[in-house]
């Protein structure tokens, strides 16, 4: 529990080369009772990356923060936040470590400047000189300036989520580990808190940002990382994962029947049997014909350039991705606002 | 971005995990205790407790004042009938009139809150987080519930003295080993009681924190602070219970009596003294048992 600063020093090799890695965990795992809320997580956080944790409610993500921060105990596996092992290095790890958990909380009966202050008093390498300094800026820079010396109980929940994140800003951090937010926010606040988080991220810091909404982590993460029910479905880039999946071909033509052969000679599987009165019609007399882009370096040109040699009249010709909801919707199995 | 690029935009990018953010290391912390007295004292709830112990001595003093001008009986606890013959004994009578009940259950009251009360706020997670880390805060719990202790035993004692000043006739203070003694050294002897009032109330604080480790329910560990001293002065008042006295963490709590002979006889205070240290040192290590190795989950 208490380690001495400088025994922690010797026995890990931190003052090395850096680790890749803001956040690194291998297995992790919490169990409670028979229940499994978080199941042999691997996450990668890089340095300098905006991590969107997304997942429906209850598929695990507090539970992971938690642990990350060393509120509960991992029942198994290892955890490494800013090259520090948690949570044996966390006296050393949390100063860098911005963090709002679950949902803002505050002593009720005393101002939002006074919760700061509060809290701030409790970080033994935050200069009590500069202090008030440090906490107006807080406040300021998430826009609680003019209602500082209300009291918390006065505060709406968006106000509290404010002043939660401003918590977060006390220090200057490497990390910040931000649960779900926009919470409570309206979509002006919400759209703030998204500039905020690129403004910090710009200025180097690595933020893990969780959320149920997939529209958000889109807009503002470099990285996501998918929870379902306790498991990390994946994780990677966001272009990795619009990558990820499958492309379909879709083409508009009145010529069903020799387009159809055209790509199944490029190897392609359309779709539907050729009866035309089961294949959608359009103005014109066009049909629709899609098939799965699953040819390896097959471009899109040489399938258009196959199928106007072979005469067939293209109308209209795309590919696409799918969207990433669908891409999460068959990661995870439902929609991103049912509780898991 | 790259995975394996290292942050660069920051100015202390390469600094290495072990350099502290800023500033030196700040030393024992001690400005979190000063931030835990000035919550403390400064809640409404402590203010109210506080101004309720005020009461006593206040109340005990009119009602003496009322009853002997209407010619009262004189009957009720030790030294209440001194109150009408020297008003400096109003702050001993509410010091006894207290202990049993009044100071342990605001007493209870201050150290059930401690963890449970944080906790139940979702205050505690961000304490844990800054970092406080959880045995300097268990530390800092304890030491400010103890300063309430000494708070609400001076509160009783300097009440008490002022509603004697003002309504009673004050002057040398007989002995209840017969001798006499002047103002300074019964005040100086008033304070030696408030403190062993004080001391008597740790054992208990050190109970109130433990159960506040075991639950994010305040109210719940206040609850169990306070019957646990009810209970422990049932048993002592239990002649067949005799052998378990020693070892009740309230045996003491009325020995500040022996402050008032001359010489002082220290055997209660010292043996109140040890009977303390040992609660103190059991629950206290239940408390950084429970606390170290608990799941925060609130």
């Amino acid at each position: 529990m208490s380690h001495d600063t400088t025994a922690v020093r010797s026995s890990h090799d931190v003052a090395g080369p850096r680790g890749a890695f803001a956040v690194e965990t291998t297995g992790l795992t919490k169990q409670f009772g028979r229940q499994r809320a978080v199941d042999g997580v691997d996450l990668a956080v890089p340095h300098g990356s905006v991590y969107g944790f997304l997942g429906p409610n209850g598929s695990g993500k507090t539970s992971t923060i938690r642990m990350l921060l060393g509120l509960t105990s991992a029942t198994s596996g290892d955890i490494r936040v800013l090259g520090g092992s948690m949570p044996d290095d966390l006296r050393r790890v949390l100063p860098r470590v911005g963090a709002l958990v679950e949902g803002p909380a505050f002593y009720p009966f005393l101002s939002g400047r006074a919760n700061l202050h509060r809290l701030d008093s409790g970080d033994r390498r935050a200069p009590a000189a500069t202090r008030r300094a440090r906490v107006d800026a807080a406040l300021d820079r998430v826009g609680l300036g003019h209602a500082a010396s209300k009291k918390a109980h006065a505060y709406s929940l968006g106000m509290k989520q404010r002043l939660g994140i401003a918590n977060a800003l006390l220090m200057p951090r490497d990390l910040l580990v931000l649960d779900e937010p926009s919470n409570g926010l309206d979509p002006q606040g919400t759209r703030e808190v998204r500039g905020l988080i690129r403004s910090l991220a710009d200025e180097g810091t690595t933020v893990f940002v969780s959320s149920h909404l997939l529209s958000e982590v889109e807009q503002m993460c470099t990285h996501i990382g998918v929870m379902s029910a306790g498991r990390l479905l994946t994780q990677g880039t966001l272009d990795d994962l619009r990558a990820l999946g499958e492309h379909r071909v879709r083409l508009l033509t009145p010529d069903p029947d020799v387009a159809r052969d055209v790509l199944t000679r490029l190897g392609l599987t359309p779709e539907a049997p050729a009866r035309s009165d089961a294949t959608p019609a359009t103005a014109g007399g066009s049909v629709r014909v899609e098939a799965d882009l699953a040819v390896e370096g097959l471009s899109p040109e040489s399938i258009v350039a196959a199928l106007v040699a072979a005469d067939v009249r293209v109308r209209g010709f795309e590919v696409a991705g799918a969207s990433l909801e669908d891409r999460f919707v068959d990661l995870t199995g439902e929609g991103f606002d049912v509780a898991g | 971005m790259s995975p394996a690029e290292p942050v660069g935009a920051r100015p202390d990018a390469d600094r290495t995990a072990d350099e502290p953010v800023d500033g030196p290391r700040g030393g024992l912390g001690l400005a979190l205790l000063g931030s835990e007295l000035a919550v403390l004292f400064r809640r409404v709830r402590t203010i109210a407790l506080l101004g309720a112990l005020a009461l006593i001595p206040v109340l005990l003093a009119v009602a003496v004042r009322v009853t002997t001008a209407d010619g009262g009986s004189g009957r009720g606890p030790a030294f209440l009938g001194d109150i009408t013959q020297n008003g400096l004994f109003v702050s001993l009578t509410a010091l006894t009139v207290a202990i049993p009940l009044f100071l342990p259950l605001t007493v209870g009251v201050v150290a059930g809150d401690t963890i449970a009360g944080e906790a139940s706020l979702g205050t505690l997670r961000y304490l844990l987080v800054t970092p406080v880390g959880r045995v300097r805060l268990l530390l800092v719990k304890y030491a400010a519930a103890a300063a309430f202790c000494l708070a609400a035993t001076l509160v009783v004692v300097v009440f008490g003295a002022i509603a004697g000043a003002a309504l009673f006739p004050i002057g040398p203070v007989a002995l209840l080993s017969g001798q006499t003694i002047g103002l300074g050294d019964y005040a100086l002897r008033l304070l030696l009681m408030a403190l062993y009032v004080t001391l008597s109330l740790l054992g208990l604080s050190a109970i109130g924190l433990f159960a506040s480790t075991l639950t994010s329910v305040p109210v719940g560990a206040m609850a169990a602070t306070i019957v646990l001293s009810t209970v422990a002065q049932i048993v002592d008042a239990l002649p067949q219970l005799d052998a378990l006295d020693p070892w009740l963490f309230t045996h003491h709590w009325l020995g500040f009596a022996d402050l008032m002979r001359d010489p002082i006889s220290w055997d209660s205070f010292a043996a109140n003294a040890l009977l303390q240290a040992g609660y103190v040192a059991v629950f206290g290590a239940l408390a950084l048992g429970r606390f170290t190795t608990k799941d925060v989950l609130s």
